[in-house]
């Protein structure tokens, strides 16, 4: 609240009780109160009816055994010694890999189908146009279906797998690879290639500052890829290639070893890519039409070619435009993956509220902490996007 | 402004007191003044609940609900059912969203006790299984080693599934969907190599499929499956309800009254068929019920015998044999407490 006091006190006149602020104060506090209240018996009701039908509480189940598998996880899992607490932590890893990866394609998808839907090229602005009118005007559920199907059913059984240059298969299920075994002093190459991250991005950070100063550019890109690339790559071959590959080898069901990519992830993944891209290319036309005629115009009239006009003028200023509902699509997309659950894909509400809700039979607990998941890493990312938005803020002076 | 502030307190208060409600009268007494009893049952397993053309309900587990209602209302169409999916079946019973749950669903310690729930019985003894192609060229389980199973998560299916690989040290991928539906289609599509439930549910599934006799249930059962009616701690009447509505159907059986001879059997002079018919001793006044209430179940649904037959037995598609779900007279597991 703001306490804004311009009008000259009339004194003697009110009492305390006919005072605005005074009143404003009560009422506020008289409602943090019954707030207050509200949540208390809620919570204490419920522990109580919980207590007298003698349905465990609390959280001790999270180092319990939990007895059983999950297909896709990014730390070690296994029936035998893993516990709730390690399920959740796969469930959730695995929300996270779909939901980041989902948001950089939909993204560079969105940006590309919303730029060529204002294109002057009649065909492609009207192919950009059916996409987004049809994808984001059909249920995403129904879109998850139609993808687990389409990924599932025209690929062949195990035992005639497509067989891809470099020893990688493809069956219905999922695209085997061999996986790398790295050998010792590989940490070698980590470490030059996160020098070599932090290298291009200081030059990158010097040349701009010298293109500023001098007006003189140098090749970012190249250097960039030569610090990043090639620097670990010198680095692999000097200490002398400490890398075997584990190949797959056809078993007698399906291919054992290497490293797998599930249907269920790519099904999802491409749904919510392509779902969330529709709405992505209409943030970024919404953007881009914000900004004025005139300052394309500008920039033809100094000579800019269209490329560069797009980059420099014309998308820096639609940003400030795009960002916040750009947020929104990412939370969307974030929070839309638990549709995760219909197509079998182990995300956070498939391990966590499925399975583990289901042995313990604690659901207070179960959705509580699943719910308070969701909510922090839509504030992260939000928090993130407007460190992001005011920093392409307009910088008024 | 004093007015809206009103009405929020008003509010306030309402939506505390919903909870505290509940467990003041019995649930007997809740579902009479209802006039129906709500019944969770499976969301579509032939032979043990699940909707026929014309959207009536059949199966062994619906016949227990229906011989429920049966015995407090004297009519077996007095049931509300709630299909509940394997997930979400504990849940509504504990947030009181239905009675009883009746569908296969196994009886457990840790269900039992930790999830405040109370088990009725056993009406049908089960094991898990798997189902696999033809094709596959395997004649047991022992051989799945490097197999992917479709499973329906949140079961005790999935926990065995898990127990059975280790014990044999068999590596295997799982993959857990949310439904039966989902789960059939997906090893049907051939994600899976395998497809795991109780042995029941293999056959009622198997029916699903597009050409069943492609598929086979591999003879290995790797679990025991208790599987009954299961209601809320808390209300003893209410269990004892579900309990006798069970035995009485096994006792019906074992004393040899069907549906067709329950008329003659109230002139019967033998005290154990005067007693469960009504004629002789207030045995249904314990549980809150009339005294023909085992009479009304009999006449209304038939015996265990008869709703085992007509549901799941010859009398069905699935022709699943008795087996260890015969009476204990008949070398099987079923058996009831005498009524006296």
């Amino acid at each position: 609240m703001s306490t804004v006091s311009t009008q000259p006190p009339q004194p003697g006149k009110a009492s305390l009780f006919y005072d605005p602020k005074i009143r404003g104060y009560v009422y506020q506090l008289v409602l943090l109160a019954l707030v207050v209240f509200v949540i208390y018996e809620a919570a204490s009701n419920a522990i109580e009816n919980l207590r007298a039908q003698k349905i465990a509480s609390g959280f001790g189940f999270w180092h319990n055994a939990a007895g059983f598998d999950v297909n896709q996880k990014l730390i070690p899992f296994s029936a035998s010694g893993s516990t709730y607490g390690q399920a959740f932590w796969v469930g959730l890893l695995n929300t996270l890999l779909v939901a980041s990866i989902g948001i950089v394609l939909a993204t560079f998808l969105g940006f590309f189908i919303g730029v060529a839907r204002l294109s002057s090229n009649w065909i492609l602005a009207k192919l950009a146009m059916i996409y987004v009118e049809v994808v984001r005007n059909l249920p995403l559920l129904l879109q998850l279906f139609f993808w687990y199907n389409a990924v599932l059913k025209p690929l062949p059984e195990a035992r005639n797998s497509i067989a891809l240059p470099g020893n990688i298969f493809l069956n219905n299920r999922g695209l085997i690879a061999p996986s790398p075994i790295f050998g010792p002093g590989f940490s070698m190459v980590t470490l030059a290639l996160f020098i070599g991250i932090i290298a291009a991005i200081g030059f990158y950070i010097w040349s701009k500052r010298q293109q500023e100063a001098t007006g003189k550019q140098y090749p970012n890109g190249l250097i960039a890829l030569a610090l990043i690339l090639v620097l670990p790559l010198i680095v692999f071959v000097i200490i002398g290639m400490p890398l075997t590959f584990d190949l797959p080898q056809q078993g007698r069901f399906n291919l054992t070893g290497g490293f797998q990519i599930f249907p269920e992830f790519v099904a999802l993944l491409v749904g919510l890519t392509t779902y969330t891209a529709a709405f992505i290319a209409e943030v970024v036309r919404a953007g881009i039409l914000a900004v004025s005629r005139g300052q394309t115009e500008a920039a033809h009239a100094l000579g800019l070619r269209p490329g560069p006009t797009l980059k420099l003028v014309v998308i820096p200023q639609a940003m400030r435009v795009i960002i916040p509902p750009l947020t929104s699509n990412y939370l969307n997309l974030t929070k839309n993956s638990s549709l995760a659950v219909v197509i079998g894909y182990p995300d956070l509400v498939q391990v966590f509220m499925g399975t583990v809700l289901n042995q313990t039979g604690q659901a207070v607990e179960m959705v509580s902490i699943t719910m308070a998941v969701y909510l922090t890493i839509s504030l992260v990312t939000s928090f993130f996007m407007n460190i992001y938005n005011k920093r392409m803020a307009l910088v008024e002076r | 402004m004093n007015k809206y502030f009103g009405a929020a307190l008003v509010g306030a208060a309402m939506t505390v007191c919903i909870g505290g409600a509940q467990a003041q009268t019995g649930l007997l007494a809740q579902i009479k003044s209802r006039g129906q009893v709500t019944c969770g049952v499976g969301p579509g397993l032939a032979g043990f609940g699940i909707p026929d053309a014309q959207g009536n309900w059949t199966g062994l587990d619906v016949d227990l609900c229906r011989a429920i209602s049966a015995a407090i209302f004297n009519d077996p169409l007095k049931v509300k059912f709630v299909p509940l999916s394997s997930k979400d079946r504990f849940t509504a019973l504990q947030s009181g969203e239905v009675d009883l749950l009746s569908r296969n669903t196994t009886w457990t310690m840790s269900r039992d006790t930790a999830l405040g729930l109370n088990f009725a019985g056993v009406n049908y003894y089960d094991g898990q299984g798997f189902m696999v192609r033809k094709k596959l060229g395997i004649d047991s389980a022992l051989k799945l080693a490097g197999a992917s199973v479709c499973t329906q998560q949140g079961t005790t299916t999935e926990l065995n599934l898990a127990d059975f690989f280790r014990a044999n040290k068999m590596k295997y991928e799982v993959v857990a969907f949310a439904t039966s539906d989902e789960t059939i289609k997906a090893y049907e599509s051939g994600r899976c190599d395998a497809f795991t439930t109780d042995s029941s549910g293999l056959y009622a599934e198997r029916l699903k499929l597009s050409v069943p006799e492609d598929h086979i249930v591999l003879p290995e059962i790797i679990s025991k499956e208790p599987l009954g009616p299961v209601v809320r701690h808390g209300d003893d009447n209410w269990l004892d309800v579900v309990k006798w509505t069970y035995f009485a159907m096994l006792n019906a059986e074992e004393l040899g009254i069907s549906k067709a001879n329950v008329d003659e059997m109230l002139k019967s002079e033998n005290p154990d068929i005067k007693r469960l018919v009504g004629t002789e001793g207030k045995f249904g006044e314990a549980i809150g019920l009339p005294n023909d209430w085992a009479y009304r179940i009999v006449k209304h649904v038939g015996n265990y015998g008869e709703s085992f037959e007509k549901n799941v037995g010859q009398g069905s598609l699935l022709k699943i044999a008795r087996g260890q779900n015969a009476l204990w007279t008949k070398g099987g597991l079923q058996y009831a407490p005498p009524i006296r």
